[in-house]
Protein backbone atom coordinates (compact mmCIF):
# COMPACT_ATOMS: atom_id res chain seq x y z
CA UNK A 1 0.00 0.00 0.00
CA UNK A 2 1.73 3.23 -0.99
CA UNK A 3 1.20 6.53 1.24
CA UNK A 4 -1.45 7.79 -1.53
CA UNK A 5 -3.47 4.96 -1.58
CA UNK A 6 -3.46 4.44 2.40
CA UNK A 7 -4.15 8.27 2.62
CA UNK A 8 -7.46 7.57 0.31
CA UNK A 9 -8.61 4.94 2.13
CA UNK A 10 -8.36 6.92 5.66
CA UNK A 11 -10.29 10.11 4.19
CA UNK A 12 -12.79 7.60 3.04
CA UNK A 13 -13.51 6.32 6.68
CA UNK A 14 -13.67 9.32 7.92
CA UNK A 15 -15.64 10.72 5.04
CA UNK A 16 -18.08 7.57 5.67
CA UNK A 17 -18.29 8.00 9.46
CA UNK A 18 -19.48 11.65 8.97
CA UNK A 19 -21.91 11.02 6.20
CA UNK A 20 -24.05 8.19 7.18
CA UNK A 21 -24.11 9.96 11.05
CA UNK A 22 -25.50 12.89 8.93
CA UNK A 23 -28.03 10.18 6.97
CA UNK A 24 -29.20 8.89 10.63
CA UNK A 25 -29.35 12.33 12.30
CA UNK A 26 -31.11 13.61 9.14
CA UNK A 27 -34.10 10.94 9.87
CA UNK A 28 -35.34 13.47 13.06
CA UNK A 29 -36.09 16.44 10.78
CA UNK A 30 -39.63 17.22 11.34
CA UNK A 31 -39.77 13.90 14.26
CA UNK A 32 -37.49 15.19 17.24
CA UNK A 33 -39.63 15.07 20.60
CA UNK A 34 -39.88 18.70 20.87
CA UNK A 35 -39.11 21.49 18.19
CA UNK A 36 -35.70 22.37 19.86
CA UNK A 37 -34.35 19.08 19.29
CA UNK A 38 -35.66 18.54 15.70
CA UNK A 39 -33.59 21.81 15.22
CA UNK A 40 -30.35 20.62 16.96
CA UNK A 41 -30.25 17.34 15.77
CA UNK A 42 -31.09 18.55 12.31
CA UNK A 43 -28.08 21.16 13.07
CA UNK A 44 -25.74 18.32 14.10
CA UNK A 45 -26.66 16.54 10.63
CA UNK A 46 -25.83 19.94 8.46
CA UNK A 47 -22.45 19.83 10.60
CA UNK A 48 -21.56 15.83 9.53
CA UNK A 49 -22.44 16.58 5.84
CA UNK A 50 -20.31 19.82 5.44
CA UNK A 51 -17.54 17.46 7.11
CA UNK A 52 -18.27 14.72 4.79
CA UNK A 53 -18.44 17.10 1.53
CA UNK A 54 -15.05 18.36 2.75
CA UNK A 55 -13.42 14.96 3.59
CA UNK A 56 -14.95 12.92 0.22
CA UNK A 57 -14.09 15.70 -1.67
CA UNK A 58 -10.65 15.92 -0.28
CA UNK A 59 -10.02 12.30 -0.92
CA UNK A 60 -11.24 12.43 -4.87
CA UNK A 61 -8.35 14.98 -4.99
CA UNK A 62 -5.62 12.78 -3.43
CA UNK A 63 -7.20 9.37 -5.43
CA UNK A 64 -6.48 11.90 -8.64
CA UNK A 65 -9.67 10.08 -10.71
CA UNK A 66 -11.32 13.04 -11.04
CA UNK A 67 -13.94 11.71 -8.58
CA UNK A 68 -15.93 14.50 -7.07
CA UNK A 69 -17.40 14.28 -3.23
CA UNK A 70 -20.77 13.61 -4.88
CA UNK A 71 -19.38 10.56 -6.46
CA UNK A 72 -17.87 9.39 -3.67
CA UNK A 73 -20.72 9.64 -1.83
CA UNK A 74 -23.32 8.41 -3.91
CA UNK A 75 -21.69 6.24 -6.36
CA UNK A 76 -20.34 3.46 -4.61
CA UNK A 77 -21.35 0.24 -3.44
CA UNK A 78 -21.56 -1.02 0.32
CA UNK A 79 -18.60 -3.02 0.30
CA UNK A 80 -16.89 0.21 -0.31
CA UNK A 81 -18.05 2.38 2.12
CA UNK A 82 -16.01 2.05 5.88
CA UNK A 83 -17.74 3.61 7.96
CA UNK A 84 -17.52 2.06 11.69
CA UNK A 85 -21.02 -0.04 11.86
CA UNK A 86 -21.98 2.07 15.28
CA UNK A 87 -22.56 4.70 12.59
CA UNK A 88 -24.98 2.94 10.51
CA UNK A 89 -27.24 1.36 13.51
CA UNK A 90 -30.90 2.69 13.42
CA UNK A 91 -31.76 6.04 14.87
CA UNK A 92 -33.72 4.23 17.35
CA UNK A 93 -35.65 6.20 19.77
CA UNK A 94 -34.87 9.46 21.20
CA UNK A 95 -32.84 8.12 24.06
CA UNK A 96 -30.90 5.33 21.35
CA UNK A 97 -29.84 8.46 19.60
CA UNK A 98 -28.22 10.42 22.64
CA UNK A 99 -26.46 7.30 24.03
CA UNK A 100 -25.05 6.85 20.08
CA UNK A 101 -24.60 10.31 19.73
CA UNK A 102 -22.60 10.33 23.42
CA UNK A 103 -20.64 6.63 22.35
CA UNK A 104 -19.18 8.67 18.74
CA UNK A 105 -19.22 12.40 19.97
CA UNK A 106 -16.32 11.44 22.97
CA UNK A 107 -14.27 9.19 20.47
CA UNK A 108 -14.52 12.73 17.94
CA UNK A 109 -13.73 14.76 20.38
CA UNK A 110 -10.25 13.04 20.92
CA UNK A 111 -9.72 12.17 17.50
CA UNK A 112 -10.57 15.18 15.93
CA UNK A 113 -8.20 17.29 18.57
CA UNK A 114 -5.40 14.92 17.58
CA UNK A 115 -5.93 15.26 13.82
CA UNK A 116 -5.78 18.97 14.62
CA UNK A 117 -1.84 18.23 14.30
CA UNK A 118 -1.53 15.81 11.52
CA UNK A 119 1.31 16.82 8.96
CA UNK A 120 -1.06 17.13 5.92
CA UNK A 121 -2.01 20.43 5.81
CA UNK A 122 -5.96 19.84 4.15
CA UNK A 123 -6.93 16.99 6.87
CA UNK A 124 -5.41 19.41 9.63
CA UNK A 125 -7.81 22.11 8.19
CA UNK A 126 -10.87 19.99 8.11
CA UNK A 127 -10.41 19.07 11.83
CA UNK A 128 -9.26 22.62 13.13
CA UNK A 129 -13.00 23.57 11.80
CA UNK A 130 -14.61 19.74 12.99
CA UNK A 131 -13.57 19.96 16.56
CA UNK A 132 -15.30 22.89 17.56
CA UNK A 133 -18.15 21.54 15.91
CA UNK A 134 -17.94 18.25 18.05
CA UNK A 135 -17.32 19.66 21.04
CA UNK A 136 -21.08 21.32 20.94
CA UNK A 137 -22.10 17.56 19.89
CA UNK A 138 -20.72 16.54 22.76
CA UNK A 139 -22.06 19.09 25.23
CA UNK A 140 -25.26 18.29 23.87
CA UNK A 141 -25.09 14.99 24.14
CA UNK A 142 -23.90 14.93 27.30
CA UNK A 143 -26.29 17.08 28.89
CA UNK A 144 -29.28 14.93 27.25
CA UNK A 145 -27.86 11.63 28.88
CA UNK A 146 -28.25 13.51 32.41
CA UNK A 147 -31.40 14.73 31.82
CA UNK A 148 -32.66 11.36 30.11
CA UNK A 149 -30.71 9.25 33.30
CA UNK A 150 -31.99 11.56 36.01
CA UNK A 151 -35.16 11.97 34.54
CA UNK A 152 -38.00 9.63 34.67
CA UNK A 153 -37.75 5.68 35.47
CA UNK A 154 -38.91 5.41 31.78
CA UNK A 155 -36.06 7.24 30.40
CA UNK A 156 -33.30 5.78 32.70
CA UNK A 157 -34.47 2.19 31.17
CA UNK A 158 -34.76 3.54 27.60
CA UNK A 159 -31.39 5.00 28.16
CA UNK A 160 -29.39 1.87 29.77
CA UNK A 161 -31.24 -0.27 27.38
CA UNK A 162 -29.45 1.77 24.46
CA UNK A 163 -26.24 2.00 25.87
CA UNK A 164 -26.16 -1.90 26.70
CA UNK A 165 -27.53 -2.39 23.05
CA UNK A 166 -24.41 0.05 21.85
CA UNK A 167 -22.00 -1.23 23.32
CA UNK A 168 -20.40 -4.08 21.58
CA UNK A 169 -20.14 -1.36 18.05
CA UNK A 170 -17.97 0.79 20.37
CA UNK A 171 -14.58 -1.06 20.39
CA UNK A 172 -14.55 -0.58 16.26
CA UNK A 173 -13.75 2.68 16.40
CA UNK A 174 -10.07 2.08 18.20
CA UNK A 175 -8.93 -0.67 15.97
CA UNK A 176 -5.90 0.20 13.80
CA UNK A 177 -6.12 -1.17 10.08
CA UNK A 178 -2.99 -1.62 7.70
CA UNK A 179 -3.53 2.28 6.50
CA UNK A 180 -4.01 3.59 9.72
CA UNK A 181 -0.55 1.81 10.69
CA UNK A 182 0.83 4.02 8.08
CA UNK A 183 -0.79 6.81 8.20
CA UNK A 184 0.13 7.09 12.07
CA UNK A 185 3.64 6.23 10.64
CA UNK A 186 3.53 9.28 7.97
CA UNK A 187 2.04 11.67 11.33
CA UNK A 188 -0.84 12.44 9.08
CA UNK A 189 -3.43 9.99 11.16
CA UNK A 190 -3.66 9.33 14.78
CA UNK A 191 -3.18 6.41 16.59
CA UNK A 192 -7.20 5.03 17.56
CA UNK A 193 -5.82 2.29 20.42
CA UNK A 194 -4.30 4.99 22.33
CA UNK A 195 -7.69 7.13 22.75
CA UNK A 196 -9.50 4.20 24.22
CA UNK A 197 -8.67 4.65 27.84
CA UNK A 198 -9.49 8.46 27.39
CA UNK A 199 -12.37 7.73 26.14
CA UNK A 200 -13.73 4.96 28.46
CA UNK A 201 -12.84 7.58 30.87
CA UNK A 202 -15.19 10.36 29.84
CA UNK A 203 -18.00 8.40 29.04
CA UNK A 204 -17.73 6.44 32.23
CA UNK A 205 -18.11 9.82 33.89
CA UNK A 206 -20.84 11.17 32.36
CA UNK A 207 -23.16 7.63 32.35
CA UNK A 208 -22.24 7.49 35.97
CA UNK A 209 -23.28 11.00 36.35
CA UNK A 210 -26.50 10.09 34.82
CA UNK A 211 -27.65 6.94 37.01
CA UNK A 212 -26.55 4.67 33.88
CA UNK A 213 -24.49 1.50 34.48
CA UNK A 214 -21.45 0.40 32.46
CA UNK A 215 -22.05 -2.62 30.76
CA UNK A 216 -19.95 -5.48 31.09
CA UNK A 217 -20.05 -7.43 28.33
CA UNK A 218 -16.87 -7.58 26.63
CA UNK A 219 -17.38 -8.84 22.82
CA UNK A 220 -16.86 -6.57 20.34
CA UNK A 221 -18.58 -6.50 16.29
CA UNK A 222 -16.72 -4.71 13.81
CA UNK A 223 -16.12 -4.90 10.09
CA UNK A 224 -17.55 -1.64 8.97
CA UNK A 225 -13.46 -0.55 8.25
CA UNK A 226 -13.38 -3.67 6.02
CA UNK A 227 -16.55 -2.97 4.17
CA UNK A 228 -18.56 -5.20 5.79
CA UNK A 229 -21.40 -3.95 7.29
CA UNK A 230 -24.70 -4.51 8.82
CA UNK A 231 -28.70 -5.36 7.34
CA UNK A 232 -28.73 -1.51 7.81
CA UNK A 233 -26.37 -0.26 5.16
CA UNK A 234 -28.35 -1.62 2.60
CA UNK A 235 -31.43 -0.18 3.55
CA UNK A 236 -29.83 3.35 4.11
CA UNK A 237 -28.01 3.40 0.90
CA UNK A 238 -31.33 2.57 -0.97
CA UNK A 239 -32.75 5.44 0.18
CA UNK A 240 -29.06 7.53 -0.10
CA UNK A 241 -28.57 6.62 -3.40
CA UNK A 242 -31.81 6.29 -4.80
CA UNK A 243 -31.96 9.89 -6.99
CA UNK A 244 -28.22 9.39 -7.97
CA UNK A 245 -29.01 6.12 -9.40
CA UNK A 246 -32.00 7.17 -11.03
CA UNK A 247 -31.12 10.30 -12.86
CA UNK A 248 -27.03 10.00 -12.41
CA UNK A 249 -26.06 13.87 -12.85
CA UNK A 250 -29.24 15.35 -11.63
CA UNK A 251 -28.44 18.94 -9.95
CA UNK A 252 -30.45 21.11 -7.96
CA UNK B 1 -5.74 41.04 -18.27
CA UNK B 2 -6.67 41.60 -14.35
CA UNK B 3 -3.90 41.94 -13.33
CA UNK B 4 -2.43 44.97 -15.01
CA UNK B 5 -6.06 46.55 -14.54
CA UNK B 6 -6.48 46.20 -11.17
CA UNK B 7 -4.67 46.39 -7.57
CA UNK B 8 -5.23 43.77 -5.17
CA UNK B 9 -6.40 46.50 -2.80
CA UNK B 10 -8.69 47.66 -5.39
CA UNK B 11 -10.39 43.95 -5.60
CA UNK B 12 -10.02 43.73 -1.78
CA UNK B 13 -11.79 46.62 -1.73
CA UNK B 14 -14.74 45.79 -4.28
CA UNK B 15 -15.41 42.82 -2.57
CA UNK B 16 -15.32 43.94 0.75
CA UNK B 17 -18.96 45.68 -0.02
CA UNK B 18 -20.50 41.81 0.10
CA UNK B 19 -22.87 41.60 3.01
CA UNK B 20 -23.19 38.16 4.93
CA UNK B 21 -26.56 36.37 2.83
CA UNK B 22 -27.73 35.48 6.68
CA UNK B 23 -27.14 38.82 8.53
CA UNK B 24 -27.33 41.32 6.23
CA UNK B 25 -25.73 43.96 8.43
CA UNK B 26 -22.18 42.71 8.02
CA UNK B 27 -20.06 42.06 5.20
CA UNK B 28 -17.88 38.75 4.63
CA UNK B 29 -14.76 40.69 5.49
CA UNK B 30 -16.07 42.29 8.61
CA UNK B 31 -16.56 38.33 9.56
CA UNK B 32 -13.40 37.59 9.01
CA UNK B 33 -14.38 35.44 5.65
CA UNK B 34 -12.57 37.25 2.85
CA UNK B 35 -9.12 36.18 3.72
CA UNK B 36 -7.17 36.94 0.28
CA UNK B 37 -7.04 38.13 -3.05
CA UNK B 38 -4.05 36.97 -5.42
CA UNK B 39 -3.57 38.44 -8.92
CA UNK B 40 -1.86 36.28 -11.13
CA UNK B 41 -1.29 36.01 -14.73
CA UNK B 42 -4.21 33.40 -15.01
CA UNK B 43 -6.77 35.67 -13.24
CA UNK B 44 -8.01 36.25 -9.70
CA UNK B 45 -8.01 33.89 -7.17
CA UNK B 46 -9.94 34.76 -3.80
CA UNK B 47 -9.48 33.04 -0.48
CA UNK B 48 -12.34 32.48 1.70
CA UNK B 49 -12.84 30.33 4.44
CA UNK B 50 -15.96 29.41 5.81
CA UNK B 51 -17.42 30.04 8.88
CA UNK B 52 -19.03 26.74 9.66
CA UNK B 53 -17.94 23.34 7.36
CA UNK B 54 -21.78 23.18 6.12
CA UNK B 55 -22.97 26.66 6.25
CA UNK B 56 -25.04 27.01 3.50
CA UNK B 57 -24.33 30.74 2.75
CA UNK B 58 -21.35 30.18 1.60
CA UNK B 59 -22.68 28.89 -2.23
CA UNK B 60 -24.35 32.35 -2.29
CA UNK B 61 -21.20 34.21 -1.05
CA UNK B 62 -19.14 32.33 -3.39
CA UNK B 63 -21.96 33.34 -6.31
CA UNK B 64 -21.95 36.96 -5.36
CA UNK B 65 -18.57 37.17 -5.01
CA UNK B 66 -18.22 35.93 -8.84
CA UNK B 67 -20.81 38.61 -10.01
CA UNK B 68 -19.47 41.52 -8.17
CA UNK B 69 -16.24 40.74 -10.15
CA UNK B 70 -18.09 39.99 -13.51
CA UNK B 71 -19.77 43.60 -12.99
CA UNK B 72 -16.19 45.05 -12.65
CA UNK B 73 -14.93 43.10 -15.69
CA UNK B 74 -12.79 40.66 -13.57
CA UNK B 75 -14.01 37.18 -15.31
CA UNK B 76 -11.17 34.51 -14.96
CA UNK B 77 -11.92 34.90 -11.07
CA UNK B 78 -12.05 31.41 -8.40
CA UNK B 79 -12.91 31.33 -5.42
CA UNK B 80 -10.78 28.82 -2.97
CA UNK B 81 -11.76 27.58 0.44
CA UNK B 82 -9.17 28.05 2.28
CA UNK B 83 -9.82 26.09 6.35
CA UNK B 84 -6.75 26.69 8.44
CA UNK B 85 -6.69 28.50 10.26
CA UNK B 86 -10.54 27.68 11.31
CA UNK B 87 -12.35 30.71 11.46
CA UNK B 88 -12.97 31.79 14.96
CA UNK B 89 -15.56 34.11 16.34
CA UNK B 90 -12.17 35.68 18.02
CA UNK B 91 -11.84 38.11 14.39
CA UNK B 92 -15.06 39.78 14.53
CA UNK B 93 -14.31 43.26 16.19
CA UNK B 94 -16.15 45.34 18.73
CA UNK B 95 -17.65 47.45 15.88
CA UNK B 96 -19.13 44.19 14.51
CA UNK B 97 -19.93 43.30 17.09
CA UNK B 98 -22.23 46.10 17.87
CA UNK B 99 -23.76 45.63 14.22
CA UNK B 100 -25.17 42.43 15.24
CA UNK B 101 -26.41 43.29 18.36
CA UNK B 102 -28.12 46.05 16.80
CA UNK B 103 -29.41 43.89 14.36
CA UNK B 104 -31.06 41.76 17.05
CA UNK B 105 -28.33 39.02 17.50
CA UNK B 106 -26.38 38.94 20.95
CA UNK B 107 -22.72 38.90 20.03
CA UNK B 108 -20.20 36.12 21.24
CA UNK B 109 -18.90 36.69 24.28
CA UNK B 110 -15.78 34.71 25.50
CA UNK B 111 -12.98 33.49 23.35
CA UNK B 112 -13.45 30.87 21.50
CA UNK B 113 -10.71 28.57 22.19
CA UNK B 114 -10.79 28.64 25.94
CA UNK B 115 -12.86 27.31 28.79
CA UNK B 116 -15.29 25.38 26.05
CA UNK B 117 -16.31 22.49 28.44
CA UNK B 118 -16.97 24.68 31.55
CA UNK B 119 -17.67 28.38 30.16
CA UNK B 120 -17.90 30.41 33.24
CA UNK B 121 -19.49 33.33 34.20
CA UNK B 122 -20.60 33.96 30.78
CA UNK B 123 -23.29 36.39 30.69
CA UNK B 124 -25.04 36.78 27.69
CA UNK B 125 -26.56 40.06 27.35
CA UNK B 126 -30.25 40.53 25.61
CA UNK B 127 -30.31 42.11 22.27
CA UNK B 128 -33.40 43.88 22.64
CA UNK B 129 -33.52 45.43 26.84
CA UNK B 130 -29.63 44.74 27.48
CA UNK B 131 -30.64 42.21 30.82
CA UNK B 132 -28.71 40.05 31.74
CA UNK B 133 -30.76 37.97 33.43
CA UNK B 134 -31.19 35.24 30.05
CA UNK B 135 -31.43 31.40 29.80
CA UNK B 136 -29.83 29.29 27.10
CA UNK B 137 -32.88 27.47 25.44
CA UNK B 138 -30.82 25.74 22.78
CA UNK B 139 -27.19 25.83 21.70
CA UNK B 140 -28.87 25.01 18.20
CA UNK B 141 -30.57 27.57 16.33
CA UNK B 142 -31.78 29.23 12.95
CA UNK B 143 -28.47 28.76 11.56
CA UNK B 144 -25.62 26.27 11.91
CA UNK B 145 -24.02 30.10 14.17
CA UNK B 146 -26.65 30.68 16.19
CA UNK B 147 -27.70 29.31 19.65
CA UNK B 148 -31.06 30.29 21.25
CA UNK B 149 -31.58 32.42 23.98
CA UNK B 150 -34.20 33.73 25.68
CA UNK B 151 -34.88 37.03 27.69
CA UNK B 152 -36.39 36.67 31.50
CA UNK B 153 -36.57 40.59 31.83
CA UNK B 154 -38.37 41.60 28.79
CA UNK B 155 -39.56 37.87 27.49
CA UNK B 156 -37.86 38.16 24.16
CA UNK B 157 -37.23 34.95 22.61
CA UNK B 158 -33.41 35.79 20.69
CA UNK B 159 -30.32 34.46 19.00
CA UNK B 160 -27.14 34.34 20.30
CA UNK B 161 -24.48 34.34 17.70
CA UNK B 162 -21.80 31.46 19.34
CA UNK B 163 -18.14 31.31 20.42
CA UNK B 164 -16.70 28.85 17.48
Amino acid sequence: MTKQEALYQYLLQLGDNALIQSHRLSEWCSKGPILEEDLALTNIALDYIGRAQNLLHYAGEVEGKGQSADQLAYRRPEHQYYNNLIAEMPKGDFAFTIAKQLLISTYELLLYTELCHSKDETLAGIAGKAIKEVRYHWTHSRDWCYRLGKGTVLSNELLQQAVNDLWMYTGEQFEMGAEEELMLKEVIGCDNKALQNKWLEMVETVLSDSNIKIPTATYNQSGGRKGIHTENMGHILSEMQYLQRAYPEAIW
Amino acid sequence: MVKESYLREEILALLSEIKDPEIPVVTIEEMGMLRDVILSDKGCEILLTPTYTACPAMGIIEQDILSTLKEAGIDNAKVTMVFAPAWTTDWMSETTKEKLIRFGIAAPVHSSCSNWLSPKNVEVKCPKCESTDTKLISQFGSTACKALYSCNHCHEPFDYFKCH
